[in-house]
């Protein structure tokens, strides 16, 4: 595979200005993350003086040190909800990828720290897409619950759609994917439903509180008298109601028992023990990758220069690059995993439709992953287009992307408008997983672009009318208009609502694509043991 | 003339031996004990043969079974090392009577010399100066006492047979010389079997200096200068160097004549040693003979040129000596550590356990004599000595120097050993200095933090931890480049690791990926370390500006490490089992299944201790004992003897006093 040559100049003063640019996007998420966890460190002491470990400090107890962990969805809800501030977001819960044991997991944590962990509908909508993304990668799901349950304010948005989140627990089991749970605290009513619907259940002693109700609802609705230990302690329901499988001691011993059973399962001896191809690192260095962008979003650039900072020895396999330039299609290595890429240089043309949907059905036939990087303003408009057929072709590689069963993986590196977003397997595709460069726009056009069709089109209506033209009105309609999109396609605005797994600093680019399809091609080769109900608790 | 040579010994002298033999053309036969089947010494031979279980009594002592090997083997020769039977007059004999070489002088030699009294004798008759003293055959305790009057005290009293300083007692005063009598010949009766001893004057901080001398069957004999052997624990000797920063050519002379004197009175053959006290004065007394190879033979074939195995194995073969005492040159020193598998904090109790690692200083002028390799199983039965580290320099400096260098740049994993006390004395500015008697650890050294508890430094403890995080990710197939990565935040990890006994809390944090760069929290200590590289079993890293680093390796939950000259093990706890403080919970005693309470043993307020069984239930035919999960008071009784119960039922609570306060 050749090896491609790249022509950045690393010390120009335009590098320069394109890395402070885009070290600003980066430090303004990466502050978001820490004044979330600085909320949660707030209540550290309280936590330890109770003989409780921040949900932060299980995770570290959990996971095998020194190993990856791709968080998903740092900044879900951010400013939505009850995150007025930003400095909870989350969605109540800190998920992601990492190994425990030894075992690639998902983990699931209900951020304790932050509002008792309460569940707001963002944090609902984070917790069905780690499911799907256990589901489709097929990997076990550890649970440290502590939850108040769903937050009050917004439990009418969430009552109804919550049941999903345990009809995908009860499908996971029946799919043969494990799902461990330790009760570290509160566990209630809805809440107590997770625990109830995981495989493995540990209880923490003089901690769990897992039952549907509490003392005071249990007043209120029947009159009864009763202890939090007696309707839902750790002993009762290891010794009684047979409700937790495991009794620890305290939170560091419930993870321990966590890693136990992890390490108990033969889930790693189920795959062929290949040993990884030697893979050579990118000719660039990665650290490149924050000047590559031009901080003036008109200009464009070459994604073959991200390619060049991500793909193993640099290499790429250029497909069909002279039959069209704005879509680049091709095949790379990271980290020894073979994959292709499609990436934009511009707008979607006829002749890049076509050799995109070609060029994901080639690779639907060798079973080889996708890799997508959006940079486009979306397809070409015009006469010419479209008496060339655009929705046309357009519609192919929408069908070609949509029904494609390998793996597909989505880098939202800059813009990602109209249906450029669609085509590029964005959110509404059902990638394996999307992530998004914090520099990066996803709208259904430029906001500039919008305001100038709703002049255009209120201009024309009032001269219909035979009204006159309020320029005045018509300017601050088009500035209103443009700021109100602007302002919703920025990458913090489509994080946090879901429409990615979370924003990645663009040097994690290749470790993280490494590992994402590691993830998929292995959930490829593994063969899960299904059955009917999933494993019930007798 | 022989071909095949038996050598019935074990550890670093056999492989010495076997390295030499081998390397002049003979066929090598290793003989072994059960215990030592693994031993580099069985795996370097051309024939090996196992001669008995652990025990050196059933095995390297045992004359039977080593003169079968060589039958069995057709073995002509037998070298006996040093130790074991290589100063046995009856094996010496039972090699001849099988028709089989002994390397090493007559039996009727080694007799005269394992005797210290007759061989005192001899040396008197033959003119070599001696400490005054009793050699007397009468051992009366009346003669003894005229004999202590007359040679004034201090005094020594040394058992006749005696070696390594057992039976040997100092006498300050007529008052203690009898009950020191006592424990003296009892002491000798059970290490040797005799209870003859002498008395010798007393020299005040004396020089142990020996002299090698090599015979041929023609009593050609020659001295090949003299080793000091001043730096002793208890007898034993532990830093050897030759030539003797106290010794001029004129003392030489005059030590090496004596030595010849005594060998040829006795009609030595082969390579021996003739031991000297030397008192400040640079008078030298006689000390005793030893009729066999050296443990410190090294040092005198480093600053002479001679392999001294390889002139026993000639003069054995009926060769005479080539070479004259004029041709005998001492060039430059050298110094030779031993490396015991002892423990100078725990007074050097022997140290046993599995070798992990083991890895021998190399560089200019280091030579190392050991018998051990990793994955060897040291066991209690033999002598714990592992390992000899020997250095030549130009000068004793030098010499002293590169020692020092390759004693702590050895690494021994599996076993608490001596290097660091090594380390240390051969630092000592008295040491350097050359100001050395046999009396210096005792005297000046026992202070030292060698032989103290292990002081560990945050440093020492952070590197533990990076070491337990990164050491984590090596059992999976993952690239390298993802060790360590995330695309979150990056905050604290939670350690508990024990190194003593006991258990420091620490958290760590990766601070920068590229250079590799921790923070780590100790006992309210904040550290930054940065991670340069591993390089196998070597973790070189950055503090305070300085770049370093420390050798260590991991075996389940422990990690040895060696920084500088020292070692630590540590453990870690953080994913060990919580031995709840009160696992005990609630503290309700409940119904282990459906039965018939037949007795309650307790009242309501009584105090009861935990494991006390409280109430007797019947079921299924069989009594089961129902106890207190904890200690405290019975809060109440919800059951009567007789009464029915459902299993998982509350029969009683047990209550501690904190909850029912």
């Amino acid at each position: 595979m050749p090896a491609l040559q790249s022509s950045i100049e690393t010390h120009s003063p335009e590098f320069q200005q394109n890395k402070k640019a885009m070290l600003a996007f980066v430090d303004e998420f990466r502050n978001i993350e820490s004044r979330v966890i600085e909320t949660a460190q707030k209540v550290k002491d309280n936590f330890h003086k109770k003989g409780k470990l921040l949900p932060w400090e299980r995770i570290h107890l959990l996971l095998d040190p020194a190993t990856p962990f791709v968080e998903l969805c740092s900044l879900a809800g951010y400013q939505m909800h009850d995150d007025k501030d930003g400095s909870m977001a989350g969605g109540g819960i800190i998920s992601g990828i990492g190994y425990i044991s030894g075992v690639r997991c998902l983990i699931y944590v209900n951020n304790s720290a932050i509002k008792g962990g309460t569940i707001s509908p963002a944090g609902l909508d984070k917790i069905l897409r780690i499911q799907q993304v256990a589901l489709e990668n097929k990997l076990p799901i550890v649970a440290l619950a502590e939850s108040g349950g769903a937050n009050l304010n917004y439990a009418t948005d969430i009552f109804v759609q919550g049941a999903r989140g345990f009809a995908n627990q009860a499908r996971l089991s029946a799919a043969g994917i494990p799902q461990i749970t330790v009760v570290h605290g509160n566990a209630t009513a809805g809440g107590a439903y997770q625990p109830g619907l995981s495989d493995y259940i540990i209880a923490v002693r003089n901690k769990t509180k897992l039952f549907l109700a509490g003392p005071p609802l249990l007043k209120a609705a029947t009159g009864e008298v009763a202890t939090e230990e007696e309707l839902g302690g750790a002993e009762m329901h290891a010794q009684q109601a047979g409700t937790a499988d495991y009794l620890a001691e305290d939170d560091a011993d419930g993870v321990r028992i966590a890693r136990e059973i992890l390490s108990s399962i033969p889930w790693n001896e189920q795959l062929s023990k290949t040993n990884k191809a030697e893979f050579t690192q990118p000719l660039y260095d990665s650290e490149e990758l924050l000047g590559i962008v031009p901080s003036d979003k008109k200009q464009p650039y070459d994604v073959r220069e991200i390619i060049a900072r991500i793909a193993d020895g640099s290499q790429f396999l250029d497909f069909k690059p002279q039959y069209d330039a704005q879509t680049v299609c091709g095949h790379l290595k990271i980290h020894g995993f073979r994959c292709g890429i499609i990436g934009n240089n511009g707008p979607i043309t006829t002749a890049g439709a076509q050799k995109a949907a070609q060029f994901v059905q080639l690779c639907e036939q060798s079973n080889t992953a996708i890799l997508f990087f959006h940079n486009t303003t979306g397809f070409l408009v015009g006469t010419d287009p479209e008496q060339n057929g655009i929705i046309k072709h357009g519609s192919k590689l929408l069908q070609a992307v949509a029904n494609a069963t390998v793996p597909r993986l989505t880098i939202v590196v800059g813009g990602s408008f109209g249906a450029g977003n669609y085509a590029m397997c964005g959110r509404g595709l059902d990638p394996r997983f999307i992530f998004a460069w914090p520099n990066s726009r996803t709208a259904v056009m430029g906001g500039a672009q919008a305001g100038k069709v709703m002049r255009i089109v209120t201009e024309a209506k009032q001269k219909k009318l035979n009204q006159t033209i309020d320029e005045a009105a018509l300017d601050k309609l088009e500035n209103t208009v443009a700021a109100q999109l602007d302002k919703g396609s920025t990458a913090l605005f489509g994080t946090a609502r879901l429409w990615d797994d979370g924003l990645i600093d663009p040097r994690d680019t290749r470790n993280l694509l490494g590992i994402l399809l590691d993830v998929c091609y292995q959930s490829v080769e593994r063969k899960l043991r299904t059955n009917t109900f999933g494993v019930a608790r007798f | 003339m022989f071909n095949k040579v038996l050598i019935a010994n074990r550890g670093e002298i056999a492989v010495r031996i076997i390295n030499t033999t081998r390397s002049m053309g003979f066929s090598t036969v290793a003989v072994y004990s059960e215990a030592d089947f693994d031993s580099p010494h069985v795996a370097i031979a051309d024939e090996t043969v196992c001669i008995g279980a652990a025990p050196a009594t059933e095995s390297y002592l045992n004359i039977e079974q080593i003169i079968n090997a060589a039958k069995l083997t057709g073995a002509e020769a037998i070298h006996p090392g040093y130790g074991f039977l290589a100063e046995n007059a009856s094996f010496a004999q039972a090699c001849i009577n099988a028709g089989l070489v002994f390397i090493g002088p007559s039996p009727a030699t080694i007799e005269l010399m394992g005797s210290k009294r007759l061989a005192k004798v001899a040396m008197l008759k033959a003119s070599v100066p001696c400490i005054p003293g009793y050699e007397g055959a009468s051992q009366d305790d009346k003669v003894l006492t005229q004999a202590a009057t007359k040679i004034g005290f201090p005094l020594m009293i040394k058992a006749s047979a005696g070696g390594g300083g057992r039976g040997m007692r100092l006498v300050e005063s007529i008052e203690e010389l009898k009950q020191k009598l006592i424990t003296a010949r009892s002491e000798a009766k059970n290490a040797f079997g005799n209870d003859e001893v002498i008395l010798e004057k007393a020299l005040i901080n004396p020089r142990h200096i020996e002299v090698q001398i090599l015979a041929d069957n023609r009593g050609h004999t020659i001295y090949l200068g003299e080793r000091d052997c001043s730096i002793q624990r208890r007898h034993q000797k532990v830093i050897e160097e030759a030539p003797s920063p106290f010794v001029d050519e004129n003392l030489r002379k005059k030590l090496g004549d004596a030595a010849v004197l005594a060998a040829k009175s006795c009609q030595y053959a082969g390579a021996g040693t003739v031991e000297f006290l030397v008192d400040e004065n640079k008078q030298f007394y006689f000390l005793e003979m030893n009729t066999r190879l050296q443990v410190e033979h090294p040092i005198t074939e480093i600053v002479t040129g001679i392999d001294l195995v390889a002139a026993q194995l000639n003069i054995a073969n009926g060769e005479d000596l080539s070479i004259d005492q004029e041709s005998v040159k001492i060039n430059g020193h050298a110094m030779e550590a031993r490396l015991y598998a002892e423990d100078p904090i725990q007074e050097f109790l022997p140290q046993t356990g599995t070798i992990f690692h083991w890895q021998q200083a190399i560089g200019e002028g280091i030579r190392i004599d050991s018998g051990i390799c990793e994955g060897q199983q040291l066991s209690p039965h033999y002598d714990p000595m592992l390992a000899k580290i020997i250095a030549y320099g130009a000068n004793r400096e030098e010499a002293r120097r590169r020692l020092q260098r390759a004693v702590n740049e050895t690494v021994l994993f599996g076993v608490n050993n001596n290097q660091h006390f090594l380390s240390r004395l051969l630092g000592h500015p008295l040491y350097i200095e050359g100001k050395i008697s046999t009396d210096f650890i005792e005297s000046k050294f026992m202070g030292d933090e060698s032989m103290n508890d292990i002081m560990t430094s945050p440093l020492v403890t952070a590197l533990a931890c990076i070491l337990f995080f990164t050491g984590k990710n090596k059992n999976y197939l993952m690239p390298e480049a993802l060790s360590l990565w995330s695309n979150s935040r990056t905050q604290p990890w939670p350690f508990s690791l024990r190194i003593n006994d006991e258990v420091q809390e620490i958290s760590l944090q990766l601070i920068q990926r590229n250079p590799v760069q921790f923070r780590l929290q100790i006992k309210q200590q904040t550290l930054e370390v940065t991670v340069n590289s591993f390089d196998n079993n070597r973790l070189n890293f950055q503090f305070n500006g300085i770049g370093r680093s420390c050798v260590f390796y991991r075996a389940d939950n422990k990690l040895y490490l060696k920084s500088g000259e020292q070692y630590f093990t540590f453990s870690d706890l953080t994913h060990e089992a919580a031995v709840g403080e009160e696992p005990a919970g609630s503290g309700a005693v409940v119904a282990c299944m459906d039965g018939v309470i037949v007795d309650v043993l307790v009242n309501e307020n009584e105090t009861v201790t935990k494991d006390q069984t409280l109430v007797v239930l019947e079921a299924m035919k069989m009594e089961h004992q129902l106890k207190a999960s904890k200690e405290g008071i019975v809060a109440s009784i919800l059951v009567k003897a007789g009464e029915q119960v459902r299993i998982r039922q509350t029969i009683l609570t047990v209550k501690t006093e904190e909850e029912t306060s």
